[in-house]
């Protein structure tokens, strides 16, 4: 067995108001495949974050010293930076090229590169497009606005104030996108507390040193790796934090104001009537909304609603994601990510199995697989396309995500479907049907809604899908001077 | 004061084993228990215990001996017909172990009161335990100590097993609310009165420390015990509680054993704690938990095993449920210390510590 030295690997130190801080007690961050140690991340306990937190107004004050407009610039810049630049990785002296990020979270979470690079892509849009974002979140609020604390919106006297001193975020291990959903605090002058995924420290602590490079104050970072009771407090404590989780953690969380939850999002796709004659046309944009990312985004199709040839519907979706197989992960062909922790993909196997021991359920792709759905794969464990064909939506697999590419192909009446689906952060309806349409528009259910053959992937940055984080930052208050 | 050297003291050790062997197991002076174990056992300890060595034809003490029995049976006859305190020990639930003494905890934390310094501990003062009192022997060791040191005690009790309670089913909101609770008194008592020393548990020191700013409250000396503290809760507790201004004293102890002190960190400790058993009162050994015979090499982990040497109590390898790292004899200690104590099994299961 190979010997490393602890001392030489690169160390991800806590970032306390920008600072960092070496802990005695740091945790392994080890390749999905090979199991070799990859760098040490320092670990703080509850109470360091609790003692940071009482000052975290010093972080607001250093954002406060810039223009929103100054701060976009600083995002744009950041942008760049994170995507093509050389950036300082921890303590040590460590640097990280962009193509050393790509290998290096490709080799902890199992992505493959060409995933982690369209990932990278995301947040770089994001970061470069901060003012538009802005824009939309605001529906087109003078930026000054926010700089002076009130103005004139459309003739309108305007005030709004910061709803709290720091954004608190508790990140999820398994899709780096998801970070773009912090990005435009900076430039709303918010300070950030982040508790990094265990298997996933990479992007925020990359995003932060390109935050700083860019010009950022460094007293508005933190990077606090931690456990469960300090992760409680990062929630606790700011005032305002985004929460990623399942079903349970949005259930326990989404009527407190405090927090945004993001969990499952049981997004869909839904054939009307009117198109599903057509049905051989949108297979392609099916499978691309249930693979694509690997199947860990949210808004990943993991349902397929039509009114008939459910049947026919799932054999060709499975025909064409059944003989998916892992591959290298520098390969740009490849689709399926590995598992960082080989037990989920344990669990979720079981759970797929034992659902599929309910009758009215069929592993369609399982015809197609020639194979176990969990694979084996140079060292790493992946989870192989999976499409069931369910005879109801009632049935246990019918409206359920999993972290791979899966989806259920249920048959329901046009009339019937909205009444059944259940909320979904994305439906994209294939339908012309005015009606129908109608429908979908007045539907609460639907977060994001897609008319028309677009992929669930598509997400609007100036339109909010997952909460406005604007409306969350900031209050709006009545206001008269003399 | 002087260290004796490693010699010294296991010859010390081993004659104070002799005569604590002698005196348990003596009809004039001993305990029914030990006395009547002796017998069926088929052994005469006084003849076959003359080395530290020789201990190991013990079995390891029976932990449920102290649950099952009744207390007279440990009462050596020599202390016949003089009332005895019983202890219990931490936050177990049900029936808890129980050990009866006379003054075995006075000897304990008056040889402790030399170990802290005036600086930290003023003399003549207050000082405030915030803790598990009750049934526990550190409630009147710390007002011994504090006595012995011209000083009184203001207590705010904490009852573990409570805690442990709530926290096994879930009720952290509770145990929270209980921890406020104690919290709250203590700072109340801390507003109104002058106190100086402190004793508590390292969560309760933390969210005291929330909740007042110590140092300007008055405390100068902090000797706390009760859950792990690992080197970087150490580290915490002693730049960002403390402040690297409060004096600190971390112990390892309980009823069974009495009190380990700990030798002041030094920077290449880099906070890894390492405590002293009060040889020749009690012995600490870091055993191999699948071979409890042998002791593991030093810097090793290993299952903390307590042999407990008074005339008042005699209880020879007790298996305690701590791990610890083996440490070599340092400062005025010429024997054996355990360091980075924590439940047995910590890295295998979750432990339920609560705030003790």
């Amino acid at each position: 067995m190979e010997t490393l030295s602890l001392d030489t690997l690169p160390h991800l130190p806590a970032l306390r108001r920008g600072r960092p801080y070496d802990s005695l007690e740091k945790s392994e961050i080890v390749d999905h495949s090979t199991g070799k140690v990859v760098a040490v991340v320092s670990q703080v306990n509850a109470g360091i974050l609790k003692k940071d937190l009482q000052r975290i107004d010093e972080g607001r004050a250093a954002l406060r010293k810039f223009t929103v407009a100054e701060l976009i610039e600083i995002s744009a810049k950041a942008g760049e930076l994170f995507l093509e630049g050389t950036l300082p990785l921890g303590d040590r002296g460590h640097t990280q090229s962009a193509d050393e990020y790509v290998r290096t979270l490709s080799g902890t979470s199992g992505l493959p590169h060409v995933m982690v690079r369209r990932n990278m892509a995301k947040i770089h849009y994001a970061l470069t497009h901060v003012g538009t974002v802005l824009n939309g979140l605001t529906r087109g609020l003078p930026l000054e606005v926010i700089d002076r604390g009130y103005g004139e919106q459309s003739g309108a006297a305007v005030s709004y104030y910061p709803t709290t001193q720091a954004l608190g975020l508790v990140m999820p291990s398994n899709s780096p996108a998801v970070n773009s959903l912090w990005l435009p605090a900076i430039a709303l002058k918010t300070p950030v507390v982040i508790k990094p995924g265990r298997e996933e420290p990479w992007t925020p602590y990359r995003l932060i040193q390109a935050f700083i490079a860019a010009g950022a104050p460094p007293e508005a970072f933190g990077f606090y790796p931690t456990d469960h009771e300090g992760a409680g407090e990062v929630m606790r404590l700011c005032g305002r934090a985004l929460i990623f989780g399942d079903a349970n953690t949005v259930a326990q969380y989404r009527d407190n104001p405090k927090f945004s939850v993001h969990g499952p999002g049981f997004s869909k796709i839904l054939l009307g009537e009117d198109c599903v004659e057509q049905w051989p046309e949108y297979i392609e944009l099916m499978a691309a909304s249930i693979a694509e990312n690997g199947g860990r985004s949210c808004v990943n199709a993991s349902a397929v609603v039509v009114p008939r040839y459910g049947k026919e519907i799932a054999e060709a979706l499975a025909q064409k994601l059944g003989p998916v197989t892992p591959l290298r992960s520098d390969d740009e062909g490849a689709k399926l990510s590995g598992f960082a922790n080989p037990k989920m993909a344990d669990y979720i196997d079981s759970a797929i199995e034992d659902g599929l021991k309910v009758n009215g359920a069929e592993d369609v792709t399982a015809r197609y697989r020639h194979g176990e759905r969990k694979a084996i794969f140079e060292g790493g464990t992946f989870l192989r396309p999976t499409i069931v064909r369910c005879d109801s939506f009632s049935h246990p697999l019918a409206n359920r995500e999993f972290l791979c590419p899966y989806a259920s192909v249920v048959e329901v009446a046009q009339s019937e479907m909205l009444g059944q689906i259940g909320a979904s952060l994305v439906v994209t309806a294939i339908t012309k049907d005015e009606a129908f349409t109608s429908q979908l528009l007045d539907s609460p259910l639907i977060e994001r809604l897609n008319l028309g053959p677009i992929s669930t992937m598509k997400i609007s940055w100036d339109q909010p899908h997952e909460g406005n984080m604007f409306e969350f930052l900031y209050k709006r208050r009545s206001i008269e001077r003399a | 004061m002087t260290a004796p050297t490693p010699e010294a003291a296991h010859a010390a050790l081993e004659s104070h084993l002799q005569e604590i062997v002698n005196w348990h197991f003596s009809p004039e002076t001993g305990s029914p228990f030990w006395l009547n174990w002796a017998a069926k056992a088929g052994w005469d300890p006084r003849t076959e215990i003359k080395t530290v060595a020789d201990l190991q034809k013990f079995p390891h003490f029976e932990d449920e001996w102290l649950r099952d029995l009744q207390p007279e049976v440990w009462v050596p006859k020599a202390f016949a017909g003089r009332p005895f305190n019983i202890f219990e020990t931490g936050g177990t639930t049900g029936m808890p172990k129980q050990r009866i003494g006379w003054d075995d905890y006075k000897v304990d934390y008056s040889e402790f009161s030399d170990k802290i310094s005036d600086e930290h501990f003023p003399r003549n003062h207050y000082w405030l335990m915030m803790g598990p009192t009750g049934p526990r022997r550190l409630r009147l060791a710390i007002e011994h100590l504090a006595n012995v040191r011209g000083s009184a005690c203001y207590f705010i009790d904490l009852d573990p097993r409570w805690v442990k309670r709530l926290i096994t089913n879930k009720h952290f909101d509770q145990a929270k609310a209980y921890m406020e609770h104690v919290v709250d008194q203590a700072a109340n008592i801390l507003k109104h009165r002058k106190v100086s020393g402190l004793f508590t548990t390292p969560k309760l020191l933390e969210a005291l420390a929330e909740r007042v700013n110590i140092w300007d409250a008055g405390i100068r000396g902090v000797f706390c015990g009760g859950t792990t503290m690992l080197p970087q809760y150490t580290r915490f507790i002693v730049e960002e509680v403390l402040e690297n201004r409060i004096g600190f004293y971390p112990t390892y102890g309980n009823t069974l054993m009495g009190l380990a002190a700990s030798v002041p960190l030094t920077p290449a400790d880099q906070f890894s704690i390492t405590y002293y058993a009060p040889q020749p009162r009690a012995i600490l050994r870091v055993v191999d938990p699948e071979n409890t015979a042998t002791t593991v090499d030093y810097d090793a982990w290993g299952r903390v095993e307590l042999t407990t040497l008074t005339r008042e109590f005699f209880m020879p390898r007790f298996l305690e449920r701590d791990e610890a790292i083996r440490r070599r004899p340092r400062g005025q200690y010429a024997w054996d210390g355990v360091a980075e104590v924590r439940p047995f099994g910590a890295m295998q299961k979750t432990i339920v510590e609560g705030v003790y």
